[in-house]
């Protein structure tokens, strides 16, 4: 119940956009979705959320849609011999019984040619495409420029 | 032997994978060696986004906090400059003994997109310096860091670069002080300079 009116608490704070907003497809719990503010359109945004599976099977994130870009793509952040590089992934693997959170690092959702300038405190909806779940669409959070964690709490708190 | 064009293909196949390895093994080769006892005095001469020539000259006094990046970086240069804000914020007083420099790996794309406003973005204190090819490739080396466009993503039409993305810490006299690697904590960076100034 506690939950239920701090959720209702936050999305009242945030107007219509229903920011944190957690949505479920089959047994995979999407939640915490965030964005960085973009100076213009010119240079590519990006998507974090964490991603959890009560199923006893591997799914996988195979891509995701947003009106706010027209070239989202899945990547990953990997670390060689303290060299960062950033290769396409295939896709993204969600255990089963488990949870994978694209973070700052790591797995991220890399927005190319932004359709729009992201403003901090607005929201814009991402749609989320799964091996075996289906699909499923959340609002992302637009958080300051220089924000490194979100702001939303995990369902749990 | 004859071979078929089957076997002639799996062979160039066996050749390219031969020359990648290789790759590999050269450019885990370009990482950054320890550094030696000696005194190392990474150097750089960048123009900022005013086009004035800097030098670590210009900085007589302040210990610079290093950063090489691209501004088309959405993951982890947005993350260690916010890192940099935090910690010139939680310097108070004492942050202007400190000069953070955001030197640009691309630096022909950061200036047309606007190096300024974007530094400017994370924190006033911020400079960023972007140079022509040469000059930007004598600061990395200057500073034993490694960059390369990523020739992976270029077959899907994006650009980005792999690059070290360390902060570096050069004292008042010119001297490499440390290196503060990706994701070490604001708070631990401001502890060590307090430790300093
Ligand atoms: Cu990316």
């Amino acid at each position: 119940m506690k939950r239920i009116f701090a959720t209702l608490a936050l999305i009242a704070a945030a107007g219509p956009a229903l920011a944190c907003e957690t949505v479920t497809v089959g047994p995979l719990e999407v939640s915490q979705a965030w964005s960085r503010a973009s100076i213009g359109t010119a240079r590519p945004g990006v998507v974090y959320l964490t991603i959890r599976n009560s199923g006893t099977a591997d799914d996988a994130l195979m891509s995701i849609t947003t009106p706010a870009a027209d070239m989202p793509m899945l990547h990953q952040t990997v670390m060689t011999d303290g060299v960062a590089s950033m290769p396409h992934a295939m896709e993204v693997p969600v255990p089963a019984e488990g949870q994978v959170a694209l973070e700052p690092g790591g797995y991220h959702a890399m927005l190319m040619e932004l359709t729009q300038v992201l403003e901090e405190g607005e929201t814009f909806p991402v749609t989320l495409t799964f091996r075996d779940a289906g699909k499923v669409t959340i609002p992302v959070t637009i958080q300051n420029i220089g924000a490194s964690e979100p702001t939303c709490p995990s369902p749990d708190e | 032997m004859r071979l078929t064009t089957l076997q002639k293909f799996l062979w160039a196949a066996v050749a390219v994978a031969l020359v990648a390895v290789g790759a590999v093994f050269l450019l885990v080769d370009r990482s950054p060696e320890p550094i030696a006892q000696a005194a190392f005095r990474p150097t750089f001469s960048l123009p900022d986004a005013g086009g004035r020539l800097r030098t670590p000259a210009d900085f007589e006094g302040k210990h610079l906090l290093v950063f090489f990046g691209f501004t088309n970086c959405p993951d982890i240069c947005p993350t260690t400059l916010a890192e940099v804000a935090q910690v010139m914020d939680d310097l108070g007083d004492q942050a202007g003994k400190v000069q953070p420099l955001f030197i640009s790996i691309d630096p022909e794309r950061d200036r047309e997109m606007g190096l300024a406003e974007y530094t400017e973005a994370f924190h006033p204190s911020i400079l960023g310096l972007a140079g022509d090819a040469a000059q930007t490739r004598a600061a990395a080396d200057s500073f034993r860091i490694y960059y390369e466009r990523e020739a992976n993503l270029e077959a899907l039409d994006v650009y980005a670069m792999s690059h070290s993305p360390g902060l570096y810490l050069i004292s008042p006299e010119g001297d490499w002080l440390g290196q503060f690697t990706y994701g070490t904590p604001a708070s631990e960076i401001v502890a060590d300079l307090q430790a300093r100034l």
